[in-house]
């Protein structure tokens, strides 16, 4: 029966590298931009690590089952008492006290890494992309490129991205597993989330935080180009797009799933992101003066702006 | 009409409809079968109004089992959906209400009576004593968890289940995304069930520091004892932040505070602060008392004193205070930046040091001992591997860079049942058929038990490992479908299997406890393992006074040294023992607690203000009341004594 544990546990650890490690690569375990990489990293070294500790817990487990199990000793055996020895506790304490410094280390390095501008792409500007959500899609807004889109992502690759994430409803998370892990969205403040994609490619994103009966579906698609490919993008919505309005926003964040939308202009114009709000009366103030305001006026200013 | 309408479930379904009439049936046979049998009279005198420790257990473990069989039926179900692809078997409503009972049914209802079942009936005859410190509040604490977990289910039927999760974020649980009355029903049943909690957590406390038996200072407490004193430290500690917190949550939701709204000053992210400061903590509850359980079946059948009982001890006072500067480990990904996220990094991954150690001092018990394999053992052998590798999956997660992509997945999911099954559920298994013998009077059968472990832990490797895989390939945790181009449909289908092999196990126990009542020997004694502390010391049934004449200790394990080394427990004579009077306001109280509850939820305000000053009289009542408990007399006592000597033989 000791065999048993002791194989059944084996396979299992051995299964779970080799799933790990084999052909068809797990998402998270795949990375494609410096943030995943990391995070990947940091993932395999504690899985390795992890590993020999529980096999050398098993190891003395199975030996001591073994050794001192009632059938393989005298009847007379009497069991010694033992209080308990000061150098063997110093030593269990001691090895972890030495994995857990080593691992925080790590830790700690790693935090900074992804709270910061993806290495290898600090000489150039970030892309800033506001990433809003509402029940249950994904708005996102581009404000240098005077873009929005609903539910699906265009970005250059070799570009650091800035996403700034909040929600028009409950917490929600925003994840793209490929390009690195996730962060809240919420409805009182603005969080900040690092990333880039090393090559074109298409991955999955999704919010990741429980939002109620649409969640499961609250998925958006991602698509890294060249900046070549990325700015040709820009101007063909320019030519082909509807300008978003306040009308149209409202539309939009109504509870349910919508498919993928283009707009110029984005709603940072009239329904700015939470950290210019301070307190309601601003608010209010500002939501007056946008009811006298003729939304065209508006996308014309931006377009003015940018050109 | 309107008023009516607020009743009706807002998503019924066939299941449901089902399972009302299943549920009226249920209850109108017991009704039926008390009155047929004449059993009123027995159930208020012996087990309604009693304030023994030991009965109340009894009460408490009933309820735990009984909520088992609904948290697992839930589990199931959630596992049949996710098995397949775009299933259809339960819609996105449903499965969100199906998740939020299982986790609030299993933590609050399930395994929280499960070690206050091993409370009340342990602690006082651990220590020689001869009830709890304040029996009356004991039996108040049992009625008040009782009518929370009561009014808890009856969301079922009645109004609808909350749905936002067993942490019950805000803004999502607020009217305005919750509009049903379920969450009303989690911010009131919990409050009630709670403040249960929170006065046993008083009482145990008293009752471990100021009645143990002579010559038992503190570090000659069983280990059991110990894990129970400290775990009700945590108690008194971190409940009252769940009361507050319950109650600010009550407000935004009925008198429309907005103590966790999104503007008007309010800050969500106060809500996830505030339950995970209850809610880590609440975790070490769980998991203290099963480590005390381990360490008294592991000492027991390896024949040998626990190895390093300082450091154990040591330790647990190391995870009690670690266990209250963690909680931020549950939302690394809130944006509190890379210097907050690593101190908590640190913290989290600190607590895997004295964890470590109960491990290691558990291996060295087994060191130079004389390993017996009996069904409780096995558990306990079956839980040092598991556990070790929900341990080690913790420090994984501890790494917060790292768990930016863990956060929110299967991963996770894989991880807390990782540690949470093999660490508490095993141990409350091990603990009930290790303590079988001394409430009942006969044996679980030992073949169907060490089975019973076995296929758990089959079903349980099953069910939990492909979550870790699926995790790490994107599968968050709560989604109620998944389209097949996901890829991770083949590994949710074993999970979903590993689901039905669990289950199977659970009807071996079950079965076992049906085939022990039939067949199972009663004569075995009061001291059927060959254990160590004080509470097989005493009599088997265990009479109501436990001790005819109060123990005295000298080392941990006293009743080992009584029947090793010679030393005299009872040195005594007999004299009349001082008991206290049954009484049935605590029951009459938590009964208008219960329908306090129930108008709360609904905002029937005039029941409110009725049920709330019925409450109020029965605290008066009870201030002036003069109860002086009663005496068992000597000759009395002399003849239970005699008879149940006469029984062991």
């Amino acid at each position: 029966m000791k065999l048993n544990i002791k194989w059944a546990l084996l396979t299992m650890i051995i299964t779970i590298s080799t799933v790990l490690t084999a052909c068809e690569p797990l998402l998270v375990l795949d990375p494609k931009g410096p943030q995943a990489k990391t995070q990947a990293d940091d993932i395999m070294l504690s899985i390795w690590l992890m590993s020999a500790i529980v096999i050398v817990v098993l190891a003395i487990l199975v030996f001591v089952l073994i050794k001192y199990r009632a059938s393989k000793q005298s009847d007379d055996y009497e069991p010694p008492h033992i209080e308990g020895s000061l150098l063997v506790e110093a030593i269990c304490i001691g090895i972890p006290v030495i994995i857990v410094i080593f691992l925080s280390v790590i830790s700690i390095d790693s935090n900074f890494k992804v709270e910061s501008t993806p290495e290898g792409y600090e000489d150039q500007e970030p892309l800033i992309v506001y990433a809003s959500s509402s029940n249950w899609k994904w708005h996102f807004s581009y404000p240098e490129e005077n873009i929005e889109t609903v539910n699906y992502l265009y970005i250059p690759a070799g570009r650091a991205i800035e996403f700034k994430l909040y929600s028009y409803g409950p917490i929600t998370s925003f994840w793209i597993p490929q390009l690195g892990g996730q962060k809240y969205a919420m409805a009182d403040m603005v969080t900040t989330l690092h990333l880039a994609a090393d090559a074109p490619g298409e991955f999955m994103g999704r919010n990741a935080n429980f939002s109620g009966a649409g969640f499961a579906k609250n998925i958006f698609d991602v698509t890294a180009m060249t900046q070549t490919e990325f700015d040709e993008w820009v101007t063909e919505v320019h030519e082909t797009a509807d300008p978003i309005t306040e009308d149209k926003f409202e539309e939009l964040l109504e509870p349910g799933h919508l498919g993928r939308s283009t707009y110029t202009g984005t709603h940072l114009e009239f329904s700015p992101a939470p950290e210019h709000n301070h307190g309601s009366t601003d608010s209010e103030v500002e939501e007056s003066e946008h009811e006298n305001h003729d939304p065209t006026s508006a996308v014309e200013e931006m377009e003015h702006t940018n050109h | 009409m309107e008023f009516f309408k607020q009743f009706a479930v807002p998503h019924p379904s066939f299941l449901i409809y089902g399972a009302m009439v299943s549920i009226g049936l249920a209850m109108l046979a017991i009704v039926v079968g008390i009155t047929y049998f004449k059993k009123w009279g027995y159930l208020w005198r012996e087990w309604i109004t009693t304030v023994d420790h030991k009965r109340i257990g009894i009460m408490y473990l009933l309820t735990a089992l009984l909520m088992l069989f609904r948290g697992g039926v839930d589990a199931i179900m959630m596992r049949y959906q996710l098995s397949m692809p775009e299933n259809t078997f339960l819609d996105s409503q449903h499965y969100n209400e199906v998740f939020t009972t299982h986790g609030i049914v299993m933590i609050l209802f399930m395994a929280m009576p499960f070690i206050t079942f091993f409370f009340n009936y342990l602690i006082p005859l651990q220590i020689g004593a001869r009830d709890v410190a304040f029996p009356r509040l004991n039996a108040l604490s049992f009625w008040l968890f009782f009518m929370g977990m009561g009014l808890f289910n009856l969301s079922f039927i009645i109004g609808g289940s909350p749905d936002a999760g067993w942490t019950s974020y805000f803004p999502l649980a607020n009217n305005e995304f919750s509009p049903t009355v379920g969450t009303n029903y989690y911010m009131i049943a919990i409050q009630i069930a709670g403040i249960g909690t929170l006065i046993s957590g008083i009482n145990f406390i008293t009752t471990i520091l100021k009645m143990r038996a002579p010559g038992m200072s503190l570090m000659k407490m069983p280990m059991f004892t110990w894990s129970a004193f400290i775990a009700n430290v945590i108690v008194v500690f971190a409940f009252p932040v769940l009361t507050v917190l319950l109650a600010m949550g009550t407000m935004d939701r009925l008198f429309g505070t907005n103590f966790f709204t999104t503007d008007n000053g309010g800050m969500d992210m106060l809500w996830a602060n505030l339950f995970w400061v209850w809610g880590h903590p609440e975790v070490y509850i769980l998991i203290l008392p099963a480590f005390g359980l381990y360490s008294e079946i592991i000492s027991t059948f390896a024949r040998r004193n626990l190895y390093g009982y300082k450091s154990m001890v040591a330790s647990m006072v190391v995870i009690s205070v670690f266990s209250f500067i963690v909680w931020t480990h549950h939302f690394f990904t809130m944006g509190q930046g890379a210097l907050t996220n690593s101190i908590f990094s640190i913290t989290t991954m600190a607590i895997a040091i004295p964890t470590g150690v109960k491990i290691f001092n558990w291996l060295f018990t087994l060191w130079k001992g004389k390993i017996v394999f009996t069904t409780p053992m096995l558990y306990s052998v079956l839980f040092i591997p598991l556990f070790t590798l929900g341990g080690v999956t913790g420090v994984m997660l501890a790494m917060s860079a790292a768990d930016y992509q863990y956060h929110n997945t299967m991963f996770l999911v894989a991880h807390f049942h990782n540690v949470i099954i093999p660490g508490v559920v095993y141990a409350m298994i091990a603990g009930l058929t290790f303590y079988w013998p001394k409430m009942f009077g006969f044996m679980l059968n030992e073949r169907i038990g060490k089975w019973t472990a076995w296929i758990m832990s089959i079903g349980f490797l099953l069910s939990f490992m492909p979550m870790y895989i699926t995790g790490l390939d994107g599968q968050a945790r709560r989604m109620s479908t998944y389209s097949e181009a996901a890829g991770f449909s083949m590994l949710n289908m074993v999970s979903f299997v590993g689901a039905g092999i669990m289950a199977i196990s659970f009807v071996l126990l079950v079965y076992n406890i049906y085939y022990s009542i039939r067949y199972a020997s009663r004569d075995i004694g009061s001291d059927p393992w060959d254990a160590r502390s004080l509470e097989w010391a005493t009599h088997t049934p265990v009479p109501e006074y436990n001790f005819a004449v109060i123990p005295e200790v000298a080392s941990t394990q006293a009743f080992w040294d009584t029947k090793k080394n010679g030393h005299e427990l009872f040195k005594g004579k007999i004299e009349k023992i001082h008991m206290p009077n049954n009484s049935g306001w605590p029951f009459i109280m938590a009964c208008f607690f219960f329908v306090f509850g129930f108008a709360m939820v609904f905002s029937i305000w005039p029941v409110v203000i009725v049920t709330l000053i019925g409450i109020l009289v029965c605290m008066a009542y009870r201030s002036f009341e003069k109860d002086h408990g009663r005496y068992i007399s000597v000759k009395e006592i002399e003849e239970t004594e005699a008879k149940l000597r006469g029984a062991k033989k």
